[in-house]
C-alpha cells in the first residue's frame, strides 16, 4: 500500500560500455580506444546518479581532463565531498546536479556530507 | 541562547529502581516497560506535570522547507504540532528540538520555524542536525541563531529541578564511510562537563543522530557515541532522546532509556523495509498517523522519567 518515491535504476553509462571495449581491444588499438572514450565523453558528459542514498556508478573512470556531473534525483538532499578536500558541492536538493572538472590522474574517493555511509570513487586516468 | 535558572532541589535519585518506561504509542495503550520487558495496559489519561517534578517536550525533524510528495505542507504539520502545545492544559517547562529544524539551512526556513516555535512561548532548547548545517558558510546560520552560549558546533548543558540535562551535536565533519560523529573536542569538553555532576542526577543527552547504533546500513548510529555512554554507565538514570529517524525505536539497558521521536514532517520507513531511508510516501489519511511529538515527565524521588508519545492524528 505504501510506496516510496524516487525508486529507479541509474543506467550505466556509454563511458563503462566504453571501457569495456577498450579492455578487449589490442593496445596497437589504444590510440583509437582513447579518441573513442574522448567522442563518448563529448556526447553525454561523464555523470554519477544519485538514487536510493546511492552513488551510480560507484567507481566512475575517465580521462583527464573530463567534467563529472553528480545529479541527485532522490527527494533529499545530499552533497558530494571529497576524501581529501579537493572538491565539494553545496547541498544538492532534487534534481540538483554538481559539476567537476579532473585535471590529475589519481584516485578521489568522495562521499555524502550528509550521509557519510554513501561513498564513491571517481578514476582519473 | 540562555540556559534556565537551575532551581534544583538536590534531591536526587538514591536508589535503583525498576524501569518503568511509559508511551502512548497513539493508540491509548500505556506501555510499561519493566526490566526490557513491555507490557501495554489501557491509557486512562497521559501524565501531566507533577507538583514535585516537571515535564518537557522534545519536538525533531520539522524540515521546513521541504515540499515533496510525502508531505508538501511541512509549514502546517509544524504549526499542527505547535497547537497541539498550545493546547496543552498543564504547560511544560520548556521544550527541545532534536534537529533537522530545516531543510535546507535556508535563513528563510529557520525564520519560518522559529516564528511558529516561538508561538509556544516556551523556552526551547534546540541541537542541530545534518540539514540545520549546509548553508555555503556550514553552520553559521544556525550558530547565529542558536549557537549562543554553547561551545564548538553547537553543544552546551544546563540544569533544570535537579536534572542535567546535556545537548551533543554529532552531525559535523562526518567521515567517509562513517556515521554521526561527536569528536574529540565535544567528548573531552563532556567529561570535564560530567567532573561535578553527581552520579545520583539523573542525565538527560540529547543529539540529533541516534547516540547508539540503531541500522549502520542507513547511518543510522553514531560512531563514537559508545564514548558518551561509557562515561554515563554509572550514573543512576540515564535517558537518551534523538531523532532523525523519525519513528519511534526505543531501548532500555540498565539504567539508561535510549528513546527516539517522530517527525512532525514526514515518515521513514523502518530499518531494512526500503531500499533505502527517506521520505516515505503514505496515504494522506494515514500521514499524521506517523508523526507527532514526545513529553517526559520527570517526578522526584522517582528513577525513570515517564516518556510520552502523542501521535498529530490522535490515533
Amino acid at each position: 500500500m505504501w510506496k516510496r518515491l524516487g525508486i529507479g535504476r541509474a543506467c550505466a553509462c556509454r563511458i563503462e560500455r566504453s571501457r569495456r571495449l577498450f579492455l578487449v581491444l589490442g593496445a596497437t588499438q589504444l590510440l583509437a580506444a582513447t579518441l573513442l572514450l574522448a567522442a563518448a565523453r563529448a556526447d553525454d558528459g561523464a555523470s554519477v546518479t544519485i538514487d536510493n542514498f546511492t552513488f551510480s556508478p560507484q567507481t566512475l573512470t575517465v580521462a583527464a581532463g573530463t567534467t563529472v556531473v553528480w545529479k541527485n534525483n532522490d527527494d533529499i538532499p545530499h552533497l558530494v565531498v571529497a576524501n581529501d578536500k579537493s572538491f565539494r558541492s553545496k547541498a544538492l536538493d532534487t534534481d540538483d546536479s554538481y559539476s567537476f572538472t579532473f585535471t590529475t590522474p589519481g584516485t578521489y574517493n568522495y562521499f555524502c556530507g550528509l550521509h557519510p555511509h554513501m561513498t564513491g570513487t571517481v578514476v582519473v586516468k | 541562547m540562555s540556559h534556565p535558572h537551575d532551581e534544583s532541589d538536590s534531591n536526587g535519585v538514591s536508589r535503583r529502581h525498576a524501569l518503568e518506561c511509559m508511551i502512548w504509542a497513539g493508540t491509548g495503550l500505556l506501555w510499561t516497560v519493566a526490566g526490557g520487558v513491555p507490557k501495554s495496559m489501557l491509557l486512562t489519561e497521559a501524565k501531566a506535570a507533577t507538583p514535585t517534578g516537571f515535564s518537557f517536550l522534545q519536538i525533531s525533524d520539522s524540515h521546513i522547507g521541504f515540499d515533496k510528495a510525502a508531505n508538501p505542507h511541512a509549514l502546517d504539520t509544524l504549526k499542527e504540532a505547535i497547537d497541539k502545545i498550545n493546547a496543552m492544559p498543564a504547560k511544560p517547562a520548556f521544550m527541545i528540538h532534536t534537529g533537522d529544524i530545516t531543510h535546507l539551512s535556508k535563513d528563510s526556513e529557520f525564520d519560518n520555524a522559529a516564528q511558529i516555535i516561538g508561538s509556544t512561548k516556551l523556552q526551547t532548547f534546540y541541537v542541530p542536525g545534518e540539514h540545520d548545517m549546509i548553508d555555503p558558510d556550514q553552520g553559521k546560520a544556525y550558530l547565529d541563531r542558536y549557537g549562543k552560549n554553547t561551545k564548538g558546533s553547537g553543544w552546551y548543558s544546563f540544569d533544570q529541578n535537579g536534572v542535567h540535562f546535556i545537548g551533543l551535536v554529532n552531525v559535523v565533519n562526518l567521515k567517509a564511510g562513517g556515521l554521526g560523529l561527536l569528536g574529540e573536542e565535544q567528548l573531552a569538553w563532556l567529561a570535564d562537563d560530567l567532573r561535578n555532576i553527581s552520579k545520583s542526577t539523573p542525565i538527560v543527552v540529547f543529539a540529533h543522530i541516534p547516540l547508539w547504533t540503531i541500522y549502520p546500513q542507513w547511518g543510522w548510529g553514531t560512531d563514537d557515541g559508545g564514548r558518551v555512554l561509557d562515561m554515563l554507565k554509572d550514573y543512576g538514570s540515564v535517558t537518551v532522546l534523538n531523532g532523525h529517524i523519525h519513528q519511534i525505536v526505543q531501548k532500555v539497558e540498565g539504567n539508561m532509556t535510549f528513546h527516539t521521536a517522530r517527525s512532525v514532517a514526514f515518515p521513514q520507513p523502518e530499518p531494512g523495509k526500503a531500499a533505502s531511508p527517506g521520505p516515505m510516501v503514505v496515504p494522506a489519511d494515514k500521514l499524521r498517523d506517523m508523526l507527532g511529538l514526545t513529553s517526559v515527565t520527570y517526578t522526584v524521588g522517582k528513577h525513570d522519567l515517564a516518556i510520552i508519545d502523542t501521535t498529530l492524528s490522535g490515533n
